[in-house]
């Protein structure tokens, strides 16, 4: 049987890195039904491990800033490949996002369904709290997120 | 007419943390070579000062999210000797555990994700994925297996937070510990496939007249003890290492670089561990090495990898003979009281010796801090590396050059992060 899982990735104590945990504590509040909610902040290789093949996963990620800060990107990453400089896969905390999900495409070990929520950040400096272009993206995203669950999960 | 280049890698792929290389190569003689560390430094010396020494663990483990148990029981050592204390027994095999899950997941990373595609001409991992899944998904289960070691004793898999000075929070079950086991049986043999599998690569012809330093224990292979002995005749306590070593600034790095006081620069790490300690290998992992090709007095630093594998072997199959013998402690932690006193401890971290010190105060604080990375000592020795190495290869076109000289400098599986503390490659011909 299929999970529905939505995985918040980021350093919740470096500026606007905090979203993706962020919008996880968010989602507690009212989980879901039927959503399993994950954090992921350092080891991007265990993410192989967290899904299974017949899932739906939402991954929600702070992406690197671009002029627009807070506007948010989904991308179908069972379709799409995500990583563009396929040698930065490894950053300074190990393997990067983009890294782990092109590795599970090539090991045929990626979910049934995998959508990536980036949100454009604008800080991400250690201490900082969430950028107010980011705060007001977050119910917005949420909302996204909380509707691609439903459609998820209804019987169909 | 004499010919200028200069290769320039401005971001070095597959080394943790940022760096860059700069190679200047002036009428086919190479005339410059920079390892140039740009990573901000970290002030993780200051940020300890102050803080109570109960507080180290937690803090140093924070230096690296690939190795933090090095950090850690390299503070808690020196801090224990600086409060007069031995942790003996099961605690001291309990450390020992947790190091080999530390060895495992990241040679295993290393081994797997970072250099084999070096070997195999191709990007990256991602490349091999595609033609040899089963391979991969062998390092995969190899890297699993060094997390489960380290989420369950150090309660997490990344920056471990059950440790403390004099042992740890709460222990593991034997249950636990039962189960883990079945996970390690697998891994052994996933192990040794791997030596078998880097054993098959094509090598560099490629020898250096290295002074070897690491940690040599009168029985163990080592990880948290041992006298730090070189392959020149040194042999010293671990708190004699300031009488020997030293660290001194250069201007294209934010990382310290090292020497041997009045000898130069010496080379740490997996290849310096096994010529200095072959003969401590458990017999499975000297096996395996012998099987492997492995000379003994092994000087080519591209045979790091086969090492790595060895060390995985070696380390597995220790994780598995503890747990079959281990007796749980009555308490999770010996007491361990501050008094006013300097600690001087090195331990084995993945990439190579790894020495704190520390100066508390009698109410525990910390007053004095000084921790010396691998990658720090190894910077040095990386450069004289590759001023070798790159010297018969100028005719090389540069892209095949930028190529094999970060190959080389992954070698080191250079943690840039931990030594500032890494790599763009920039090759200038002139």
């Amino acid at each position: 049987m299929s999970t529905t899982r939505i995985i918040g990735i980021g350093n919740a104590d470096r500026g606007d890195d905090a979203v993706g945990p962020t919008v996880i504590r968010m989602l507690a509040q009212a989980p879901p039904e039927g959503v399993v909610l994950h954090t992921a902040r350092t080891d991007m290789l265990a993410l192989i491990d967290t899904w299974r093949a017949e899932d739906q996963v939402f991954l929600v990620d702070a992406v690197a800033p671009a002029g627009s800060p807070g506007r948010v990107v989904r991308i179908d990453a069972s379709r799409t490949p995500v990583a563009t400089e396929l040698d930065s896969f490894v950053s300074s905390h190990g393997f990067s996002v983009a890294g782990a999900i092109e590795l599970a495409r090539a090991l045929g070990r990626l979910p049934a369904r995998l959508l990536v929520y980036g949100i454009e950040g604008a800080g991400f400096e250690p201490g900082a709290p969430l950028s107010p272009a980011v705060s007001r993206a977050l119910p917005q995203l949420v909302s996204y997120l909380q509707a691609d669950c439903i459609a998820c999960t209804r019987p169909h | 007419m004499t010919e200028r280049r200069r290769i320039k890698v401005d971001y070095l792929a597959r080394v943790e943390g940022e760096g860059a290389l700069d190679v200047t190569i002036d009428g086919g003689q190479v005339t410059d070579v920079r390892l140039k560390i740009f990573e901000p430094p970290r002030f993780f010396e200051a940020l300890l000062r102050g803080r109570h020494f109960t507080e180290a663990p937690d803090i140093t483990a924070r230096i690296c999210g690939i190795c933090p148990v090095a950090y850690q029981m390299s503070a808690i050592h020196a801090l224990e000797s600086a409060c007069g204390v031995t942790v003996e027994g099961p605690l001291r095999t309990l450390r020992r555990l947790l190091y080999c899950g530390e060895w495992i997941e990241s040679h295993a990373l290393h081994v797997y994700m970072l250099h084999a595609p070096d070997f195999l001409g191709v990007h990256n991992v991602v490349e091999i994925a595609r033609s040899q899944p089963a391979i991969v998904e062998r390092g995969l289960r190899l890297k699993k297996a060094g997390n489960a070691i380290v989420a369950l004793l150090g309660g997490r898999e990344v920056h471990p937070i059950n440790v403390k000075v004099g042992g740890f929070y709460r222990l593991p079950s034997k249950a636990q510990l039962r189960t883990l086991r079945e996970q390690l049986a697998v891994a052994r043999e996933d192990a040794l496939a791997t030596v078998a599998w880097v054993a098959g690569f094509d090598f560099p012809d490629f020898h250096r007249d290295y002074e070897l330093v690491a940690l040599r224990h009168p029985a163990e292979y080592p990880f948290n003890e041992g006298r730090i002995v070189s392959s020149r005749g040194l042999d010293i306590g671990q708190s004699e290492y300031h009488d020997h070593f030293e660290e001194h600034q250069v201007e294209h790095s934010t990382a310290l670089h090292c020497r041997l006081r009045g000898r130069g620069h010496y080379h740490v790490g997996p290849l310096a561990r096994f010529v200095l300690n072959h003969d401590r290998l458990r017999p499975l992992a000297r096996e395996a090495a012998a099987s492997a090709g492995l000379v003994t007095d092994c000087r080519n630093p591209f045979m790091s990898i086969v090492v790595r594998a060895v060390e995985m072997v070696q380390a597995i199959d220790e994780a598995i003979a503890i747990i079959d013998v281990v007796e749980l402690p009555a308490a999770p932690a010996v007491a361990v009281e501050p008094r006013a006193g300097t600690g001087l401890a090195a331990t084995e971290a993945p990439r190579g010796l790894l020495h704190h010190t520390y100066r508390i105060s009698a109410d525990g604080l910390i007053e004095h801090a000084q921790i010396v990375p691998p990658t720090s000592q190894n910077q040095a020795t990386i450069e004289d590396d590759l001023r070798a190495f790159i010297a018969p290869r100028t005719g090389l076109p540069d892209d095949d050059l930028q190529w094999q000289c970060e190959q080389a400098v992954r070698n080191y599986d250079p943690c840039i992060s931990c030594s500032t503390h890494f790599l763009d490659l920039r090759v200038t011909r002139r």
